[in-house]
């Protein structure tokens, strides 16, 4: 019974992982872009739903739907302004750049926030669980785990139904014939990068209100995000969600042996992945 | 013939000059410089592996960590000599590379970075449940350890002073020694058959492989040598600290963020580039010393720039504007005939 409990906290964690990872995926997917300021971008929204909610006294939820257009903007202008410019054959140029990007945020948010690790207050809804037959299972996790599947579900929706989907998916696989078709793969991916962030924020709020974060807390969620990202596939968002979860239910069993060992069950279940499928589970798309 | 004789010159003149410090200068300032020596052999291996083999590693404070902890073992468990630890630091750090690569290698360009960078989180993780070095906490090396090694009394005798001094003089001149062997090793490896073979991989890949260079074998070469020079420099760096942790010894901040920063503002790819960045690095450093967090986001919006506007960065730029190419790692066109001769 000790077991499926673990396995069930283990899912929900992987919800929360693979919430982190799918504007990652969505990016990564479309571009070829690696964000490495992705996780202090996730903080980011996290100090900016609790800024929300402590200046216009709203509940984080309320606080969260707010910061959504804001972050799509921030998103929108950072890839206008910033990453338009590095993208290219070369890898090193985005990845340096955002590599600066995170240390500039991590530290601004330091000096705007100090190092002081703040939570969203979310209120009673935080202890509430629910019987789920022999075992019981915590509402924010549980909600978590839910909207995890619904943005994924959403993505994908957005990705194959829609006229915007198709544009990703003609700008990812062919660039200049994308063109050709009147699409202009810049403002394409603004509007990726907006919808990522959207994702993210998303992301903030759960983080925020299941566990403490502060301003040094990115680097280890852009972590877990790439590794949910690598393991389930290029391009694949479902792959991202089970990449998700496999590191979850790692770092759950990881802890029920050894505290210590949680992390670390992660990032093995990763290499092991990786050592014997090397393209990931589900890859979609071709490097 | 000047193009042969700048490079030892600017050693000759420059390397006398360091090496004096020690008997001239205060303590605080050997102490300074040691660190700005320790980033540049750190940088000029970074710049190694990400500038020339295209391997953008954000995990090399993986071999910095592990040289650390080999040093410590050697020092502590074992009761070597300090000196003898930094060489098995090094060849430690070697012979875990090998597996980090055939990991890693399956990995590409950003898919590399990451799959560095969780490399490294295992290290640190892995050698935090070392009860023997202190767990999470990190331990100390023993006080007479780093005084009593080999050459600290003869240092000691020739610049007089406390055995702590003589300590911080002796870590410094070999800190020194290794960015000169850096140096002369890699204006040698890559005017080299094989350093050309990976120049030729970096600017075009098909072309290379067409004239029988095999990428992956070079790559790999350069990534054990490179693990070697960061690993011994690991060990020296914590010879100096004097305390080991598992977060300090594979801080992402201090041995990779700052080595990354300091080989973008200097010029990645280009072999004086590390050196330009850290002198960059090192005066930044002591003008906003005071303010912390600034200084850092100061850095960052500096890489960001250097990528944006200038990416060959401050060398790169001085190279692209006057022409001049004081150290170049091209060789000269053959002479009219000699072509012949060769075959």
């Amino acid at each position: 019974m000790i077991w499926l409990d673990t396995l069930l906290q283990g899912l929900m964690l992987g919800g929360l992982y693979a919430l982190f990872a799918a504007g990652l995926s969505l990016v990564f997917g479309i571009m070829r872009l690696v964000n490495l300021a992705h996780g202090d971008l996730i903080v980011l929204g996290a100090y900016l739903i609790l800024g929300l909610c402590t200046a216009l006294g709203l509940h984080p939820f309320l606080a969260a739907v707010l910061a959504l257009p804001l972050m799509f903007g921030l998103g929108w202008l950072l890839q206008t302004a910033l990453l338009n410019r590095v993208l290219g054959e070369d890898i090193l140029p985005p990845l340096l750049v955002t590599f600066g990007l995170s240390v500039v945020i991590q530290n601004a948010l330091l000096m705007g926030f100090s190092a002081d690790s703040r939570k969203l207050p979310v209120g009673p809804i935080e202890a509430q669980s629910l019987p789920l037959g022999p075992v019981t299972v915590g509402v924010m996790p549980l909600l978590t785990f839910g909207s995890a599947i619904l943005v994924i579900w959403g993505l994908n929706q957005l990705f194959y139904r829609t006229a915007l989907g198709r544009a990703f998916r003609a700008t990812s696989d062919d660039p200049v014939t994308a063109q050709l078709m009147g699409i202009r793969p810049r403002s394409i991916f603004a509007i990726a990068t907006g919808i990522a962030l959207v994702v993210a924020t998303i992301a903030a709020l759960y983080l925020g209100a299941r566990a403490n974060f502060d301003p040094a807390a990115g680097p280890a969620r852009l972590l877990y995000a790439f590794e949910a990202v690598i393991i389930g596939g290029l391009g694949s968002l479902w792959g991202t969600l089970a990449g998700g979860l496999v590191i979850g239910v790692a770092q759950a069993f990881g802890a029920a042996l050894n505290p210590e060992w949680q992390i670390l069950a992660g990032h093995l279940a990763f290499v092991a992945v990786l050592l014997l499928r090397p393209r990931g589970l589900f890859p979609r798309a071709y490097d | 013939m000047t193009r042969k004789t700048l490079l030892p010159l600017i050693l000759l003149i420059a390397v006398p000059l360091l090496a004096a410090l020690p008997v001239i200068g205060s303590r605080a300032l050997v102490q300074d410089l040691f660190m700005v020596l320790c980033l540049l052999v750190l940088a000029l291996n970074w710049n190694l592996l990400a500038g020339f083999a295209g391997l953008v590693s954000v995990g090399q404070q993986a071999f910095v960590g592990i040289g650390a902890y080999a040093l410590y073992a050697c020092v502590i468990l074992w009761g070597m000599d300090p000196l003898a630890g930094l060489l098995i630091a090094g060849l430690v750090a070697m012979a875990l590379s090998a597996p980090v690569a055939f990991f890693a290698f399956r990995l590409h360009g950003a898919y590399f970075a990451i799959g560095t960078w969780v490399v490294a989180e295992i290290a640190r993780l892995c050698l935090g449940q070392w009860k023997a070095l202190g767990g999470g906490t990190g331990t100390s090396l023993p006080k007479g350890a780093a005084q009593e090694m080999w050459g600290a009394e003869t240092v000691r005798a020739l610049i007089g002073g406390s055995k702590a001094a003589a300590v911080d003089a002796l870590t410094y001149w070999l800190a020194l020694a290794l960015v000169v062997v850096m140096l002369v090793a890699s204006w040698a490896f890559l005017r080299s058959r094989m350093g050309l073979g990976l120049q030729a991989v970096r600017d075009n890949p098909v072309a290379a492989r067409a004239v029988g260079v095999d990428p992956t074998r070079l790559k790999a070469l350069v990534f054990l040598l490179t693990a070697f020079g960061t690993g011994i420099c690991g060990g020296l760096l914590f010879i100096q600290i004097g305390r080991i942790s598992p977060d300090a010894a594979f801080s992402l901040l201090d041995w990779t963020a700052f080595v990354i920063f300091i080989v973008v503002i200097g010029g990645i790819g280009t072999l004086p580039g590390p050196v330009i960045g850290v002198l960059v690095f090192y005066g930044l450093e002591r003008l906003l010393a005071d303010f912390g967090t600034v200084y850092l986001i100061v850095l960052g919006l500096i890489g960001i720039a250097i990528m944006l506007f200038a990416r060959r960065g401050l060398w790169g730029s001085f190279l692209l504007h006057t022409g001049i190419d004081p150290l170049p790692l091209s060789h000269a066109a053959p002479r009219a005939g000699s072509a012949n001769r060769s075959f």
